[in-house]
C-alpha cells in the first residue's frame, strides 16, 4: 500500500513550480533553471485496475471539460478515443493467454506519458506552446498554441488533439495546477484501487518493483515496469503483467521513440533547407556583382528592326 | 501554321523601337496572382518552418491566422496556377534546342547569349522553371491537403502525415529556390519585367533571347520569310 497523499490544507501555499523551472520551451530556448526539482511521476498499475472509470471522471471534473455525451459503439470504451475534452481512456482489450487458455481481461488507463525527450515539444513551431518543466511535467499553454496539430504528429503516443472550439491542442497536464500545491492529479486521488499513485520518480519506481516482485510471485513470470527509454524514460508509467508484450495493451508501443520522419523534418531539412535558400540567394547576388545584368543592346534593337522592316504589313 | 510556342494574341509592332506583344492582360493578371499567392505562402510557411522565422506570422495576425490562412492561400495558388499551366504549357514543351542551350550554361550565365543557339518563346532554364513549378505544385497540394487538419484529418493516419508534412517542407525549400532563379532571372535579364507588366517587350530583347519566337512572330505577321495570308 501506498501511502496516499493527503488531502490539501486550506492555508495558502505558494507553486512549487514555475515558468522559472522550464528545461524546454517549443520552438524557443530557455536558460537553464537554478535548481532541479525532484523528478515526479505517475505510476499506473494495469493489474490492480477494475476497471471503473473514477479516473476518467475525476479527470473530466477537476479540467472541467464536457465531453459531448456520446453514442454506443459496443465497446467498453466511453467515449471511443482520446479527445480535447478527455484527456484520460480507459482502454479495454480482451485476450486469452495461450499459455493458460485464460481470457484476459486487459485494461490500460491511456493518457499523455510526459516524455522526459518529448515529441509534441520537438515538433510545435509555436513558440511556447508547449513546455516542460524541471520536475518532468510536459504541459500545453494554449495561449500561443496556433492549433497546427503537428504535436500529434511529433508525439509516439498518438496523445494530443485538437479542439475544434478553441483550435487549440489539449492533453493530460498532469494535473500541474494541482501538484504544484502539493496534490497529485486528479485521477490518482479518485482511484479506489490504488492503480494510480503519483510520488517521484524514484518512489514510484521503487513501488513498482515491489509490485513487479508480488506479480511474478503470483505466475506472472514476465511482469515489468514500462518506462521506455526510447523517449528518455517517462513520467506516467506502466506495471505490466505481460511487460515482454505492451502491444497486448490496446497497442501501447514496444519501443516508442519520436519518429525518424519527424526528427528528419525538425532536423536536417529544417537546418539544410534555409541554408539552400541562402546559399541560393547569394549566388544570385554574387552573380550579378561579378557578370552585372545582361542588357539588350542598340545593336539587338537594329536587328529586330531589319527582321520586320520587310514585314508587308511594316511602315519602313 | 504557327509554331508551338506562339499564341495568337503575339504580334510584333514594327517600329522604332520593335514592340513585341507577349503577354495578353489575362495572362499578367492570372501571373500577379500567382506571384502574391506563392509569396504570401513562402512567408506564412516559413513562419512554421523555422522558429527563427515564426516573427513572419505577425504578417498575418499571428499564429492561429497564419495556420488558418495558409492552406487557403494554397487552394488559391493551385487553381491560379493551373490557369497559367494551360496558358503556358504548350510553349514550354521540350525542344532539341533546349538541350544544347542547357549544355551551354555558362555561356549564358557569364552574359554570352550569341554561343547558344536561338530559341523559341521560353528557354530551358525558363522552361524549368514551369515545369518545376508545375510538378512541385501538385506535390504540396497534395500533401498539404494530408496535413489540413481543420478539414480532413481524420481521412489519413498519424504516420502518413507525417510523411506529407516532410514531403511538404522539402518540396517547399524547393519551390522556394524555384522562385529564387525566377525572380533572379527577370532581375537579371534586363526588359523582361515589361513582359509581364505592360505585356510587351522590345524587339531588341526578343532578338537577344528569344530569336527563333521573334522570327516566328514575323513569319506569322507575313513577313518576309513567309506567305501572305490571302486578301
Amino acid at each position: 500500500m501506498f501511502p496516499p497523499i493527503p488531502n490539501p490544507s486550506t492555508t495558502d501555499t505558494a507553486p512549487r513550480f514555475s515558468e522559472k523551472d522550464l528545461i524546454r520551451r517549443s520552438a524557443s530556448t530557455v536558460p537553464a533553471p537554478e535548481q532541479q526539482q525532484t523528478e515526479v511521476a505517475k505510476l499506473i498499475d494495469v493489474s490492480k485496475c477494475i476497471g471503473c472509470k473514477a479516473c476518467q471522471t475525476a479527470c473530466i471534473e477537476w479540467n472541467d471539460t464536457h465531453e459531448e455525451v456520446g453514442v454506443f459503439a459496443g465497446v467498453f470504451e466511453n467515449p471511443p478515443d482520446l479527445t480535447p475534452d478527455m484527456f484520460t481512456l480507459m482502454r479495454f482489450s480482451e485476450w486469452e493467454n495461450p499459455e493458460t487458455n485464460e481470457l484476459e481481461w486487459l485494461i490500460r488507463k491511456d493518457g499523455c506519458m510526459h516524455c522526459a525527450d518529448p515529441g509534441c515539444l520537438k515538433a510545435c513551431p509555436a513558440p511556447g506552446a508547449i513546455v516542460q518543466y524541471s520536475n518532468g511535467i510536459v504541459d500545453f499553454v494554449h495561449e500561443n498554441c496556433i492549433g497546427c496539430g503537428y504535436c500529434i504528429k511529433g508525439c509516439p503516443f498518438n496523445i494530443p488533439r485538437i479542439s475544434r472550439v478553441d483550435n487549440t491542442a489539449y492533453k493530460c497536464t498532469l494535473c500541474s495546477d494541482r501538484v504544484a500545491v502539493g496534490q497529485g492529479p486528479a485521477c490518482a486521488k479518485a482511484c479506489p484501487t490504488q492503480a494510480i499513485v503519483f510520488g517521484t520518480k524514484d518512489e514510484m519506481k521503487q513501488h513498482a518493483e515491489g509490485r513487479i516482485e508480488d506479480l511474478k510471485s503470483r505466475g506472472y513470470a514476465n511482469a515489468g515496469l514500462y518506462d521506455p527509454p526510447g523517449v528518455g524514460g517517462t513520467h506516467v508509467m506502466y506495471v505490466l503483467h505481460h511487460a515482454d508484450q505492451p502491444e497486448l495493451y490496446s497497442g501501447l508501443p514496444r519501443e516508442p521513440r519520436i519518429s525518424p520522419l519527424v526528427e528528419a523534418w525538425k532536423g536536417i531539412t529544417k537546418y539544410a533547407g534555409l541554408t539552400v535558400l541562402g546559399v541560393a540567394a547569394g549566388v544570385g547576388v554574387l552573380h550579378h556583382l561579378i557578370m552585372g545584368p545582361n542588357r539588350v543592346t542598340e545593336d539587338d534593337e537594329e536587328h529586330a528592326e531589319e527582321l520586320t522592316e520587310g514585314d508587308g504589313h511594316g511602315r519602313v | 501554321m504557327a509554331a508551338y510556342d506562339v499564341g495568337p494574341s503575339e504580334k510584333v509592332h514594327p517600329g522604332k523601337p520593335v514592340v513585341v506583344d507577349r503577354y495578353t492582360v489575362g495572362a499578367r493578371i492570372n501571373h500577379w496572382i500567382t506571384a502574391a499567392s506563392l509569396i504570401l505562402l513562402a512567408l506564412s510557411g516559413l513562419a512554421l518552418f523555422h522558429p527563427s522565422l515564426f516573427f513572419l506570422s505577425g504578417l498575418f495576425g499571428g499564429g492561429q491566422f497564419t495556420r488558418f490562412i495558409h492552406p487557403w492561400i494554397g487552394v488559391l495558388l493551385f487553381f491560379s496556377f493551373f490557369g497559367l499551366f494551360l496558358r503556358f504549357w504548350k510553349a514550354n514543351l521540350w525542344k532539341r534546342e533546349d538541350g544544347t542551350w542547357l549544355a551551354r550554361i555558362r555561356d549564358v550565365l557569364a552574359n554570352h547569349e550569341e554561343n547558344v543557339p536561338e530559341v523559341g518563346k521560353y528557354n530551358a532554364g525558363q522552361k524549368f522553371v514551369f515545369w518545376a513549378m508545375s510538378v512541385l505544385i501538385v506535390i504540396l497540394i497534395s500533401s498539404g491537403l494530408v496535413v489540413w487538419d481543420q478539414y480532413f484529418s481524420e481521412f489519413t493516419t498519424v504516420e502518413q502525415k507525417r510523411i506529407a508534412i516532410l514531403v511538404h517542407s522539402i518540396a517547399a525549400v524547393a519551390i522556394i529556390g524555384v522562385w529564387i532563379i525566377h525572380f533572379y532571372s527577370a532581375i537579371w535579364v534586363r526588359g523582361t519585367i515589361p513582359a509581364m507588366i505592360r505585356g510587351s517587350v522590345t524587339g531588341g530583347w526578343a532578338w537577344r533571347h528569344h530569336r527563333k519566337w521573334l522570327r516566328e512572330l514575323v513569319t506569322k505577321s507575313g513577313g518576309r520569310s513567309g506567305s501572305k495570308p490571302a486578301e
